[in-house]
């Protein structure tokens, strides 16, 4: 034994009196004092997302197109739920008494302390009963947040909706919670980032009995909600609308861009739906409706994913080609035997022959068969011929991708040499084997929106600026920021144009078109085209821009199943384009007008498939 | 063979059975302090839960690794083992990786480790192995040179780590050289410079003025029992420091009141020091000394902390006390963990019935402040029987190592008891508001492996070591 052996009861010492310190500490903590148990109960955290509103949508003027109206969710927290009278909530909240146990279910399975939705979207009248009896429930809160509307009920496809972000989102998006919701289609999706703004925070001590009992910690972790900054588009809301009221039980699409800047001033896809459907208590069901439709196809943007064979429409780009490359002149005239004409028959008869500015107006096929081969035989092999014809037409927009804001524009397509060299041969194909690209027919398939593009690029006399929907963003001091767009310029000289320009303003006045589309006090210049379909009535197509000297707005209308063009997408845009430009109707035209909004050529077909 | 079984017959039973029991209840406390319904089940590997048994499972095999080594090994290597820790320990800048801010692990395969988890074990040995040799004497100055040695080197390693809390553990091995000799009164000393420390650092400097004023008067008091002496001084300080603070406040002056204390506490003392020393009471001189020495003390270190020490000092001593952790404010972790455990009750709120816990009130519900977990849950009766245990299992090694004949045995008992010990004061004084909130873990509660092996290495060498105390050890 060594002589400091006695220590040993100091060391155990201090050790027993700091464990006997403890005790003691705990002992007034946890019993003699009760204010650590209130505290506790006290403590509930709820933390309420304060959900900006989302950015609003205006037309070009200034009218608006898509704002926010007022919803509330009601949350549950599992733990936090005590017995209560389910029928008196049913009856508030308008519920079945089975939903509400399902829901409560539901919310159990996903986590006893997590707040989980349990009737979304509840409107203001029955919010303020709600909240009255709020106290009577306790788990329950009421969160609010904003549901889209859309007063004009039109430009649904194009403006698109929001709907809960799905898995995947939350996954890779930490800006995403459970539940919120987040741009899935058109210029909702496209703007997701600027027209949602930025969540809040706000943590909120709770009592047992629901209610608030301050801030958690004094605010300081709670975060303000920025707002969503407001879209401003090149819409015009009254026209897109009117628009709508034309292709009513029609089917296609129609694009109107304002060639001197790109902006889209209507983007119609029909049939379409009233948007509002998709927003609100009613949406998944209506959405499956929707979604199901598998005739209509409602949802579907056809004016950017519609691609179609453009038709005589085509023709246009063929002139201007076969002017640039010289390989005709616009005096050069080529015969036409009229429906005897090989290898493409003629649909019109007419004088013969031809030289191009009537080739246009009488959309003269065995003309258009000449420019074609004329261009390809231009360079010394056919595939060397179809690759310049074929970057001239790239040049123009088309097989690519315009480059609206909106992800799910299509290209298009046009074939490659690479393509007619394995369905024929290398070497094997020439300006013939490929001759109904000279009408438009055959191995291209375009949108809506490439085709009032090209409207454009010929009323601008060589180039577009990018089509696009919105023009300018607007921050939330209503501060608004102009976008800018690339300007691209065609290889092909301005006074090529005016020849195609003058069979354009021909097609107008000097066909039958005269009494469905000329107005009386601006030149339209216009092209129909009349796609065959194998798949049952011919596709009615219709380019167009006014006036012709200073364009304020250039059209493509693009109906399935309609027959000639000149029958229904040439009045339609005729109209538009009037609308547009004089803002009414002529007295002279309201018959016309009547007809064309009557015209049901949707059960037409229903008619016929079932003969 | 036979030697093997020897080495079973011998173990303490009765402290593997508290080690067991601890890891036990540590393991159920985490599960339902991180508990999640995605992942119900206790032994899923992805959640900490099941982690912690996997490292449960790993610190048995080195336990029982241990007990059947040859315990004349760690007298044998015990130098070489506290160096191999110490280069492990200066690898560490290099190859180590960074959690938490502090780069102090090291990953070894799928594991990481933290080395001055292992100093605190090389330490022990080291110290064990010193002190039981024939040349060392407590108080001879190549002894006292040699022990600072052994100490400092891992310490300043560990502080240059940025681990300052493992480095303050350290400290704890005073006690162990005051058993074995050290005079007490460096232990009185150190442990006033630390409270006087923590005090202002915590509470700044007036109230810890006030504080010690106070004490000084009932000690004086309880040693002295002069009532009516202690009244005059009380009322000496008062008046001084009434006066100062009237003529400030009429003079709209606007002086820290800081100042009126201090001139206070040093006039009067100086009086009553003048007085004491005529009237030659000893005692009293050197309690106002001691006094006087102390509110020195606070007011230098206060003075220090912030006109000579650069923010980055500053910001780790903030961080040692878990000032500058605390960004809800000083007080808001240490009041939320009360809470916690105070709404536990008598009997607790039941398992997985913890509401602070889980909400997040609590930070780091499963490594430092697990014990809220234990009082929130399991109330006073489960709070006191982990105190219980920490306790019986502190005695119980205090037991074993004066039991064991030899000094090595019996030093590096010492060695272990008093670092858990350290671990338990500091870590539960923290979660109770007793004590800095510094981020040492629970021994053989909080999640992760590499404190548990630690403890585990620790513990179990001197379950070997006792467990061959009837062997003649030449040390
Ligand atoms: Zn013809």
């Amino acid at each position: 034994m060594d002589t400091f052996s006695k220590r040993k009861v100091i060391v155990a010492g201090i050790m027993l009196g700091v464990g006997i310190l403890f005790v003691l500490r705990l002992f007034t903590l946890q019993i003699t004092n009760k204010t650590y148990k209130q505290f506790a109960t006290r403590n509930v955290l709820r933390e309420i997302t304060i959900y900006p509103a989302r950015g609003y949508i205006y037309d070009r003027n200034n009218e608006l197109m898509v704002y926010n109206k007022a919803a509330y969710d009601l949350m549950l927290i599992p733990r936090e739920v005590k017995a209560f009278d389910t029928t008196e909530l049913c009856n508030i909240i308008q519920l079945d008494r089975k939903d509400l146990r399902e829901a409560i279910a539901k919310a159990k399975q996903y986590s006893r302390y997590k707040p989980s939705i349990v009737a979304g979207q509840i409107s203001s009248d029955i919010y303020a009963p709600l909240q009255e009896k709020l106290y009577k429930y306790p788990g329950f809160f009421v969160q609010s947040r904003t549901l889209r509307e859309y007063p004009s009920k039109s430009a649904a496809q194009a403006l698109g909706f929001v709907g809960e972000v799905n898995q995947r989102t939350i996954e890779t998006d930490k800006y995403y919670k459970s539940g919120d919701y987040i741009g899935v289609s058109g210029l909702e999706k496209a703007y997701e980032k600027e027209l949602r703004g930025i969540k809040g925070v706000q943590k909120s001590m709770v009592d047992v009995h629901n209610r608030i009992k301050g801030k958690y910690n004094d605010g300081l972790e709670d975060t303000t909600a920025i707002l969503g900054q407001n879209l401003i588009t090149g819409f015009d809301a009254k026209l897109q609308a009117y628009a709508e009221l034309l292709m009513t039980n029609k089917k296609g699409a129609v694009v109107a861009i304002e060639p001197a800047t790109g902006e889209i001033i209507l983007m119609v896809s029909a049939p379409s739906y009233d948007p509002n459907l998709l927003v609100g208590r009613q949406r998944s069901k209506n959405y499956s409706i929707l979604m199901q439709d598998s005739v209509y196809k409602p949802t579907w943007n056809r004016a950017i994913i519609g691609e179609y064979s453009p038709g005589s429409t085509f023709k246009l780009v063929n002139a201007l080609i076969a002017l640039q490359e010289h390989s005709v002149t616009p005096y050069d005239r080529f015969s036409c035997s009229g429906q005897g004409s090989t290898p493409i028959r003629c649909t019109h008869s007419h004088a013969s022959p031809v030289a191009m500015r009537e080739g246009i107006r009488e959309s003269c096929n065995p003309y258009f068969w000449n420019v074609f081969r004329s261009i390809i035989n231009h360079s010394p092999t056919a595939e060397e011929g179809y690759r310049v014809w074929r970057d001239h037409v790239v040049n123009f927009g088309f097989a690519q991708r315009v480059g609206t804001e909106l992800s799910s524009e299509r290209k298009g397509n046009l074939a490659e040499t690479s393509y007619y060299d394995k369905y024929f041969g290398q070497k094997r194909w020439n300006a013939m084997t490929i001759r109904s690209l000279s009408i438009g027919q055959g191995e291209i398939l375009v949108t809506p929106l490439q085709m009032a593009n090209m409207a454009a690029i010929i009323a601008n006399r060589g180039y577009y600026i990018t089509p696009h929907l919105v023009r300018a963003i607007q921050d939330p001091n209503r501060v608004s920021h102009e976008l800018e767009f690339e300007k691209k310029v065609i290889d092909i000289r301005p006074e090529h144009f005016n020849t195609v320009i003058e069979g354009m303003q021909a097609v107008i006045e000097d066909t039958k078109l005269q009494h469905t589309v000329k107005l009386d006090s601006v030149i339209v210049c216009g092209k129909t085209g009349t796609v065959q379909n194998p798949h049952g009535a011919d596709h009615s197509a219709f380019v167009a821009f006014a006036p012709r000297d200073t364009p304020k707005i250039a059209i493509a209308v693009y109906i399935e199943n309609a027959g000639f063009g000149a029958t229904y997408a040439a009045p339609i845009a005729g109209l538009l384009i009037e609308k547009y430009l004089n803002d009414s109707i002529a007295p002279r035209r309201k018959d016309l007008e009547q007809r064309l909004i009557e015209t049901d050529l949707l059960n037409v077909v229903e008619v016929k498939r079932k003969l | 063979m036979q030697k093997k079984t020897n080495v079973w017959n011998n173990v303490d039973w009765i402290t593997i059975s508290i080690y067991l029991a601890m890891m036990f209840i540590g393991w159920i406390n985490i599960y339902a302090a991180v508990y999640n319904e995605e992942h119900k089940s206790i032994f899923d590997m992805t959640q900490q839960y099941g982690k912690q048994l996997m490292w449960i499972g790993a610190a048995i095999f080195i336990a029982v690794l241990m007990i059947n080594t040859d315990s004349k090994f760690f007298v044998t290597f015990a130098f070489p083992i506290y160096i191999a820790i110490i280069f492990l320990l200066m690898l560490v800048p290099f190859i180590g990786t960074t959690i938490n801010g502090a780069k102090s692990w090291i990953q070894f395969g799928g594991f990481l480790l933290q080395p001055s988890e292992f100093m605190k074990m090389g330490t022990s040995l080291a110290l064990a192995r010193y002190i039981s040799s024939y040349n060392f004497k407590m108080h001879s100055w190549k002894s006292l040179l040699a022990l600072a040695g052994i100490l400092f080197v891992p310490v300043g390693l560990i502080f240059l780590q940025n681990d300052t809390g493992s480095a303050i553990v350290f400290g704890v091995f005073l006690l162990v050289l005051y058993r074995e000799g050290l005079n007490g009164i460096v232990l009185f000393f150190s442990f006033l410079i630390a409270l006087v420390f923590v005090l202002t650092m915590v509470l700044e400097p007036l109230p810890t003025i006030l504080i010690l004023t106070f004490a000084a008067f009932l000690i004086n008091y309880l040693i002295r029992k002069k009532t009516k002496r202690n009244l005059i001084g009380m009322a000496t300080f008062t008046s001084i420091f009434g006066i100062l603070w009237l003529i400030n406040y009429l003079a709209e002056g606007g002086v820290d009141p800081l100042y009126f204390v201090f001139a206070a506490a040093f006039i009067s003392s100086l009086v009553f020091f003048l007085w004491a020393i005529m009237l030659h009471k000893r005692s009293l001189a050197i309690l106002i000394g001691i006094y006087l020495g102390s509110v020195l003390f606070s007011v230098s270190v206060d003075y220090v902390f912030h006109n000579i020490m650069e923010q980055h000092q500053r910001d780790r001593i903030n961080e040692l006390l878990g000032i500058q952790s605390d960004l809800h404010g000083a007080g808001y972790h240490v009041n939320q963990s009360k809470i916690a455990i105070g709404s536990g009750g008598f009997f607790g709120k039941g398992f997985l019935q913890g509401t602070q816990t889980k909400f997040d009130f609590v930070p780091e519900q499963s490594t430092d402040f697990i014990f809220c977990t234990v009082g929130e849950e399991w109330g006073f009766l489960g709070s006191t029987l982990v105190i219980g245990l920490f306790m019986a299992l502190l005695m119980r090694l205090i037991f074993l190592a004066e039991r064991n004949r030899s000094k090595f045995s019996r030093v590096y008992g010492y060695c272990v008891a008093t670092i858990l010990f350290f671990h338990f004061a500091v870590n539960i004084g923290m979660t109770i508001g007793l004590a800095p909130v510094i981020g040492i873990p629970l021994p053989f509660f909080s999640y992760g492996g590499s404190s548990l092996w630690s403890f585990t290495l620790l513990l179990f060498v001197f379950v070997r070591l006792d467990a061959s105390r009837f062997e003649q050890l030449s040390y």
